[in-house]
C-alpha cells in the first residue's frame, strides 16, 4: 500500500498475476462465447423457422439476460461449485440472448424472394441456410456476437468472485484496499481486452461476403484456439485449496503475511466473502479467509485456526466519536460505554448468527441481548438534541448501532437517527469527519491499517499487540481528526483462517502452524 | 407434357385453389391470367412443388411429380420470379452458376453455356462480375431469365416475370423473350395479372378467379368466344387493343402472309403491323413484306374479319 509507488512500477511488479489473468479472463470470455455461439446459432435458425417458438425462447433468454451477474453466480454454486465452470455457465447464460437474437432477425431480414428462388432452382434445406441465409445474417449475427463479447469481457470480471480468476481479482482486490493502481492494472486490460476483441470481430464481420464459406470455417477454429489459452490456470491440484478474498491476497496482515512468517504453502483461489463460507461448508473450499465473529462460522460448522504468530492485528470494536459531540452532551461517553466488556467473540458471532442466518431483524436481536443483560430501559422522548448514529453495510454494524440508539433513548434525553448501511470504512469515516454522523463503530485493525497507514516499522512494532494498536489510535486520531475512541466493547472481529471442524480434528489443526506442518508433509 | 388434375389447396379456412385442371402440350406457352387472389400463383408454385396441393395430381409427361424428390424435380424445371431472387451476395456469374453446380457441371461448360446466353440475352459480359445491386431493373430480369435456362430445362415457370419493371422497358423486354429462341421451343407456364401481357405472350389463356378457371383457351377464343360474363367482362375494356393482338395478318390479310421471301410473317399480328406502318410512315417504300398496305386498309380488312 505504498503510495507513491507508480501505475507501471505496480504493473511490472504484478506482471505475472497480470498476464495470467489476462490469459484467464480471455479463457472465460472465449468458452463461453464459443459454447453460446455454438448453441445459440442453431437456435435462432430454429426460430426462424417455427415462429412460434420465437417469442418464448427470446422471452426466455431476455429472462436470464436481466438477472444480476452475482445473483446468477451464486445460484451456480451449489451445482458446479466454484471455479471457472459456473463462472463459464453464467457467462454462456449472457452471450445467448445477443446472438439468438441477431441470428433470427438476420435470417429473418433475408428477401423472402431469395430464399423462394433458392427453393425454386432445387436447392437443399441445408443448401438454403449455408449458402443463402447464413451469409446473408452474417453481418447482423456477427453484431450480435460483438454485442455478446462485451457483455462478456465486462462480466468476466465477477468471475473473481468465485475463484474463477480474471482481471476481476485485480478490480476487486483494489477496491477492497483501496489502491487504485490495482484496480488500474484490472480495469485497463479488461477495457483493452473488450476493444480490441469487438475490434477484431469487426474485421471479420466486413469479411467480403463472397470468401464467407472459407470464414465460416476458421472463424470458430480461431476462436477454439485462442481459448486453449485458458488451460493454463484451471488445473487446481494440491492437498488443500484456500480461498481467499481479493482484499485478504494483497494484504500484509492476511496472504501476504501468511506466505512470510508462517512460510504456508496453499493452493489459493480468489473468491467472495459472500459465497467462501458456503464454499468450505461443501467441501470445494478447505482453508478460508474468515472474519471471527462471522454468523456464517457458526452455521457452517467452521473453526478458527489459532493464529499462533500473531499476524492478524487485532480489531476490537469501539465506538469513535466526535470530541465536538462530547464536550457538547457529556453525558453520552459513560452511556455509551455501559456496553464495553458485555459482548466477547462467542457472544457477538451468535447475535451474528441470528441476523445473518436465522434472518431475525438486528432490531430485535439488539432488543433482546439488550434486555437480557438489563441494558434496556424504556425510552425517555427526550428533546434535549439528536445523535446520529453511522454504521457500515454488514449485520454486525447494523446489531451495534441498534444497541447504541437503545442505550442512549433510555438512559439520555437525546434523540437518536440512525444512518445505517454506509457502504465501507471509507464512506463511513468521511461522514463523520464531515460532521454528517456523530458516532459509528469502528474496529482498532481498520483504523490503523486503512485509515492511518502507518508505515512498516509501526506496523511491526504494535503487530498482535491489543493494547498498543488501541493507544496508537486513539491517540492518532485525537490529533489528526479530532475523534475519540470509546471503550472497546469486546470482542475482536480480525480476519482468522476457518476450516471445517471435522476436518481439522481428524487432521488434529489447531493452530496456522499446524496447518503449514501438514502442508509440508509429503 | 404437364397435366394438372383436380387441384386443390386450401389455406386455413380459405380455398386458394378449387379443383382446377389445365393441360399444356409440349411447346406450348400457358398464361395464367386473372386478379390477386385468384389462386394463379398457387396453382403454378404447385407444378414445382413449392406447394404441397391437398388433393389432386400434376403429371410431368406421364409421371406424378410426387415420385421424385422435390428438390431433384426442381432443378430440372427453369423458375423465372417477379422480384428476380438473385442471390445478392453472389456475383452475376455465380447467380447464374446455381443451378448448372447443382447438377455437378464443370466450370468450363458453365462457362461456355453462360457466355451463349449472355449474347443470346443481349447482356454485356462485363456485367459477370458485378454483384445483382450494380444492374439495372431490365438487366436484373434477363439475368434471372438467363440463370433459369442455364440447364436448358424443358419447362419453364414464370412468376410475373415482367412485375418488377416500368412499363416501357416491360414493354421491349416482353418482346424480345417472345422472340428469343431459346423459349420458343420450351413449354412454358406463365403467371400474370396483365392482360396485354396474357395476350402477347399466351399460345393459350387460363382466365382464373376465386381458385377456379373460368376458361381456358386461345386468345381469340377468350375474346372472340367468351365462355361466360365473367371472361366477357373481363376483357371488355382493353377489347379493341386486345383484338388487334390476338388477329394475325395473315389472317386478316392473307395475301401479306407468309412466303418464302419473308419469313416469320406468320406469327405478325394486325397490332404488330399497325406499329411498324406507324414507325415507317415517312420512309421510302421498298421491298418489303406490306409492299402497298396503309392502316386504312389494314383497318378495313380487320373489321371485315370481325364480322365474318
Amino acid at each position: 500500500m505504498d503510495q507513491t509507488q507508480s501505475f507501471w512500477q505496480f504493473v511490472d511488479q504484478q506482471s505475472d498475476k497480470l498476464w495470467s489473468q489476462t490469459w484467464a479472463h480471455i479463457g472465460l470470455t472465449m468458452i463461453s462465447l464459443i459454447l453460446a455461439i455454438i448453441i445459440a446459432v442453431p437456435i435462432g435458425v430454429l426460430i426462424a423457422r417455427k415462429q412460434k417458438l420465437s417469442g418464448i425462447v427470446l422471452g426466455f433468454a431476455g429472462v436470464l439476460q436481466t438477472i444480476p451477474s452475482i445473483a446468477l453466480l451464486g445460484v451456480m454454486i451449489p451445482f458446479l461449485g466454484i471455479g471457472p465452470k459456473p463462472a463459464i455457465l453464467a457467462l454462456f447464460l449472457y452471450a445467448l440472448l445477443p446472438i439468438i437474437r441477431n441470428t433470427y432477425t438476420g435470417i429473418m431480414e433475408v428477401n423472402p424472394a431469395v430464399t423462394d428462388a433458392a427453393k425454386g432452382m432445387g436447392m437443399s434445406n441445408w443448401q438454403i441456410l449455408t449458402k443463402v441465409e447464413l451469409p446473408l445474417a452474417f453481418p447482423v449475427l456477427m453484431a450480435g456476437i460483438r454485442t455478446a463479447t462485451v457483455i462478456n469481457v465486462g462480466v468476466a470480471t465477477l468471475a473473481a468472485y468465485i475463484a474463477a480468476g480474471g482481471l476481476g481479482e485485480f478490480i476487486f482486490g483494489g477496491i477492497a484496499l483501496n489502491n487504485s493502481n490495482m484496480i488500474l492494472a484490472g480495469a485497463i486490460p479488461a477495457a483493452l481486452l473488450a476493444i480490441v476483441l469487438d475490434f477484431l470481430l469487426s474485421l471479420v464481420q466486413k469479411i467480403n461476403l463472397k470468401s464467407i464459406r472459407v470464414t465460416w470455417l476458421i472463424l470458430p477454429f480461431i476462436l477454439i484456439s485462442t481459448s486453449s489459452f485458458y488451460l493454463l490456470p484451471t488445473q487446481i491440484g494440491g492437498k488443500m485449496l484456500g480461498g481467499f478474498t481479493p482484499e485478504f491476497m494483497g494484504r500484509e496482515d492476511g496472504y501476504l503475511g501468511l506466505k512470510k512468517v508462517y512460510r504456508l504453502g496453499i493452493e489459493t483461489v480468489v473468491i467472495s466473502d459472500a459465497v467462501m463460507y458456503k464454499a468450505a461448508f461443501e467441501h470445494k473450499l478447505d482453508v478460508i479467509s474468515g472474519y471471527s465473529t462471522d454468523g456464517r462460522l457458526k452455521a457452517y460448522d467452521l473453526v478458527i485456526l489459532k493464529d499462533d504468530k500473531n499476524i492478524f492485528p487485532p480489531y476490537y470494536a469501539a465506538p469513535v466519536v466526535r470530541n465536538d459531540v462530547l464536550q457538547k452532551f457529556p453525558e453520552l461517553e459513560a452511556v455509551l460505554n455501559q456496553l464495553s466488556g458485555t459482548i466477547n467473540d462467542s457472544v457477538m458471532t451468535s447475535l451474528n448468527y441470528k441476523v445473518d442466518q436465522l434472518k431475525q431483524s438486528p432490531e430485535k436481536v439488539a432488543m433482546d441481548f439488550m434486555t437480557s443483560n438489563k441494558l434496556y430501559k424504556p425510552a425517555r422522548n427526550g428533546t434535549k438534541g439528536t445523535i446520529r448514529i453511522g454504521s457500515k453495510i454488514f449485520g454486525e454494524q447494523y446489531i451495534l448501532a441498534q444497541m447504541y440508539k437503545i442505550l442512549i433513548l433510555g438512559n439520555t434525553d437525546l434523540a437518536v437517527a440512525t444512518k445505517t448501511g454506509l457502504g465501507g470504512t471509507k464512506i463511513c469515516f468521511d461522514a463523520l469527519t464531515n460532521n454528517q454522523i456523530d458516532f459509528y463503530p469502528e474496529y482498532t485493525g481498520t483504523g490503523f491499517l486503512v485509515l492511518l497507514k502507518p508505515d512498516i516499522k509501526t506496523m511491526n512494532r504494535l503487530a498482535g499487540n491489543r493494547d498498543g494498536v488501541y493507544q496508537y489510535v486513539s491517540q492518532a486520531f485525537k490529533q489528526q481528526y479530532n475523534l475519540k475512541w470509546l471503550k472497546p466493547i469486546g470482542f475482536n472481529n480480525s480476519y482468522a483462517l476457518m476450516m471445517r471442524r471435522e476436518q481439522a480434528q481428524s487432521l488434529s489443526i489447531e493452530t496456522i502452524t499446524d496447518l503449514t506442518k501438514h502442508l509440508n508433509q509429503k | 407434357m404437364i397435366k394438372a388434375e383436380n387441384l386443390v389447396k386450401k389455406f386455413g379456412s380459405s380455398t386458394a385453389v378449387n379443383s382446377i385442371s389445365f393441360e399444356v402440350k409440349e411447346g406450348e406457352n400457358l398464361v395464367l391470367l386473372g386478379t390477386s387472389g385468384c389462386g394463379k400463383t398457387t396453382s403454378l408454385r404447385m407444378i414445382n412443388r413449392l406447394i404441397e396441393p391437398d388433393s389432386g395430381t400434376i403429371f410431368l409427361n406421364g409421371t406424378d411429380i410426387r415420385s421424385q424428390q422435390p428438390e431433384i424435380l426442381r432443378r430440372g424445371i427453369g423458375y423465372v420470379l417477379q422480384n428476380h431472387g438473385l442471390f445478392p451476395h453472389y456475383t452475376v456469374a455465380e447467380n447464374i452458376a446455381i443451378v448448372p453446380r447443382l447438377l455437378k457441371w464443370d466450370n468450363e461448360a458453365i462457362r461456355k453455356r453462360a457466355d451463349e446466353l449472355f449474347q443470346k440475352l443481349n447482356l454485356d459480359p462485363s456485367l459477370k462480375d458485378k454483384f445483382p445491386a450494380a444492374l439495372s431493373g431490365g438487366q436484373q430480369q434477363r439475368v434471372g431469365l438467363a440463370r433459369s435456362l442455364m440447364v436448358n430445362p424443358p419447362v419453364l415457370l414464370m412468376d410475373e416475370p415482367f412485375g418488377a419493371l416500368d412499363n416501357l422497358t416491360r414493354i421491349s423486354i416482353r418482346k424480345e423473350f417472345r422472340l428469343l429462341d431459346e423459349l420458343v421451343k420450351k413449354t412454358i407456364i406463365m403467371v400474370t395479372h396483365d392482360v396485354q401481357e396474357a395476350f402477347e405472350m399466351g399460345d393459350r389463356i387460363c382466365l382464373m378467379d376465386k381458385g377456379e378457371i373460368r376458361q381456358i383457351g386461345t386468345p381469340e377464343e377468350l375474346l372472340f368466344h367468351p365462355a361466360n360474363e365473367f371472361v366477357a367482362d373481363f376483357l371488355n375494356e382493353q377489347r379493341l387493343q386486345l383484338e388487334l393482338k390476338s388477329v394475325l395478318l395473315a389472317e386478316v390479310l392473307p395475301e401479306y402472309g407468309a412466303d418464302n421471301d419473308h419469313p416469320g410473317q406468320e406469327t405478325v399480328t394486325v397490332w404488330d403491323q399497325m406499329e411498324t406502318l406507324l414507325q415507317r410512315k415517312n420512309q421510302p417504300q421498298g421491298s418489303r413484306a406490306d409492299e402497298g398496305l396503309t392502316i386504312a386498309r389494314l383497318m378495313t380488312a380487320f373489321s371485315t374479319y370481325k364480322k365474318r
